[in-house]
């Protein structure tokens, strides 16, 4: 055996290596790290208002077409005060959750299907590339022929929208899979569904996250083509008020209104889905500090 | 104090490892590559062998082959039941697992009790020194940390065998050196047999107690050196240059041979 001293030597130049390379990181304080992010946001919100504002000014329309930003943002806070905005937010949220749930639903058994079936890929592969690029409005007038004017119809759009990117978004998660962790899963004792739990489907999740989110674009942008086409009097949401702003020529709520879907989508696309991606990239050492 | 090799008297111990007569041959889509010809290798228990060859010489695919990971073309391979662990070039660690649940893997597969599996990562940790960085993801680990972490991986499987695949390739000199002492001892408190495969001679001299040459396509045993320098030995040693100077002459010569086109 080594004496003593050799060990005890070796075990301080392994410690004194691993601490040399380790980076020694310090923790900003958070309300820098928070201005960090939100001043680039904010500078370009100033931004786009300015010019908006200089269009205005420009004369280019008149103002019952083309409102200056405060009024339309006032018409906006008016709209914020009420009941029926936020019940029209609700009906539209409502349908945007269960629309997208039966899309993830739809996609990730399409996806995990054709992912682990070289027939099923050969055979389904290039129609779900093909269905991800034709937009969705394209199903409408079917969709209505199927459902009639109908919430059915809606959703019936938003699932052949968004399936396709999850179901891909999964299926290319799962080719990018670098073999040698499968290996290293087979070696350890993975085999079958265990080698799926473990392995397969955590080593997928970034591109299926990817295809989570693009995904929810899709489903976004069916749901408000749907909203727009498909008006049923008993339910106003957010399309329904959009619509009916269009036809009383009320320009400043309109724009109100599109202001309410841009930041929806802000919201549930950056705050929701950016927050669980940047997360598990940073777990997984894919992001920069 | 002297160091006695890792085997003092190798008639007394079984044979762990015996490849016999085994021969390998693939195919690339296009066409048929033979990797191994006629490849007869017997490691005894606790034996540590290096593997040595130039390029093509079938050491990774001798390795995978002993692990059952392919079967072989002809030939039998013989390792009476004993559990393999296999390290890679790569770490390979999953990247979404802490460094305690990466080393965890092989006993959660294997649905061990949990009290049991903590109190065995535990003591991995502690012996390749990454007690301290338990919860920390791979990513922010060093090469070096990240292959240990790796050999811990392997270790809970309660394997009595370990291939290792160039583990130590991709590594900085002094982090190499460091982890040559430090492999060498957990072989010891492991009482590991090991089939170490490396390019690099002088890691060949260093840590085996026995250096299997091997000529190149296909591969075949050309020459067995036994080391019978004492242990610990330096990377530095005059008598481990030595021998790495005969070892890297006898191998030149052997990738001379493959000149003619």
């Amino acid at each position: 055996m080594p004496s003593a001293e050799l060990v005890q030597e070796l075990d301080q130049e392994i410690v004194g290596l691993d601490q040399l390379e380790i980076p020694r990181r310090e923790r900003r304080p958070w309300t820098g790290r928070v201005w960090d992010a939100a001043w680039p946001k904010l500078a370009a919100v100033l931004l786009v208002l300015l010019g908006w504002q200089l269009v205005v000014w420009s004369g280019w329309k008149p103002t019952y077409v083309l409102p200056p930003p405060s009024e339309v943002l006032g018409t906006l806070f008016d709209e914020v005060g009420t009941v029926s905005f936020w019940k029209a937010v609700g009906i539209t949220m409502r349908r945007a959750a269960i629309g997208f749930a039966a899309a993830v639903v739809v996609g990730t058994v399409v996806g995990l299907a054709v992912a682990q079936s070289s027939i099923l890929r050969r055979a389904a592969g290039s129609l779900i590339t093909g269905l991800q690029s034709m937009p969705s409005i394209v199903w409408f007038p079917f969709a209505i022929l199927l459902f009639q004017i109908s919430e059915a119809a809606i959703f019936f759009v938003v699932v052949l929208g968004a399936a396709p990117a999850v179901a891909n978004g999964l299926i290319s998660g799962i080719d990018h899979i670098e073999p040698i962790l499968l290996r290293a899963g087979k070696m350890l004792g993975a085999k079958g569904p265990t080698a799926w739990r473990h392995v397969v489907l955590p080593a997928a999740l970034p591109g299926y996250l990817a295809g989570l989110k693009q995904g929810w674009a899709f489903a976004w942008r069916s749901l408000m083509a749907g909203e727009l086409l498909v008006i049923i009097a008993a339910q106003p949401s957010i399309g329904v008020r959009l619509t009916f702003a269009r036809e009383l020529a009320d320009a400043a709520r309109l724009q109100a209104m599109m202001i309410v879907v841009l930041v929806i989508g802000i919201i549930i696309d950056g705050l929701f889905f950016g927050t669980i991606e940047r997360t598990v990239r940073r777990n997984r050492g894919l992001l920069l500090p | 104090m002297t160091m006695s090799p890792l085997i003092q008297d190798r008639a007394a111990v079984a044979t762990a490892v015996s490849v016999r007569n085994v021969s390998k041959t693939y195919s690339d889509g296009k066409s048929l590559i033979q990797a191994l010809d006629d490849v007869s290798l017997d490691i005894a228990e606790g034996e540590v062998v290096c593997l040595l060859g130039a390029s093509g010489c079938g050491k990774s695919t001798l390795l995978s082959l002993i692990s059952g990971m392919y079967s072989t073309t002809q030939g039998t391979i013989d390792v009476g039941g004993r559990t393999i662990g296999l390290v890679f070039q790569e770490p390979a660690l999953f990247p979404w697992l802490t460094v305690a649940r990466n080393v965890d893997t092989a006993m959660r597969f294997r649905k061990l009790p949990k009290e049991r599996r903590r109190e065995r990562v535990g003591e991995l940790l502690e012996l390749v020194h990454l007690a301290e960085f338990a919860d920390e993801r791979p990513h922010q680990l060093s090469g070096g940390m990240r292959q240990r972490a790796a050999i811990a991986r392997a270790l809970a499987q309660d394997a009595e065998i370990m291939l290792m695949d160039e583990p130590f390739g991709a590594l900085d000199a002094m982090t190499r050196g460091i982890l040559h002492d430090e492999i060498e001892r957990i072989w010891r408190e492991s009482n590991l047999t090991v089939l170490f495969v490396t390019h690099d001679v002088r890691e060949a001299v260093r840590l085996g107690d026995r250096v299997v040459l091997l000529s190149s396509r296909p591969g075949r045993v050309i020459e067995t050196y036994q080391v019978d320098l004492e242990r610990p030995r330096s990377l530095e040693s005059a008598a481990v240059g030595d021998l790495a100077a005969e070892i890297t002459a006898r191998l030149r010569g052997e990738v001379r041979r493959h000149a003619v086109r």
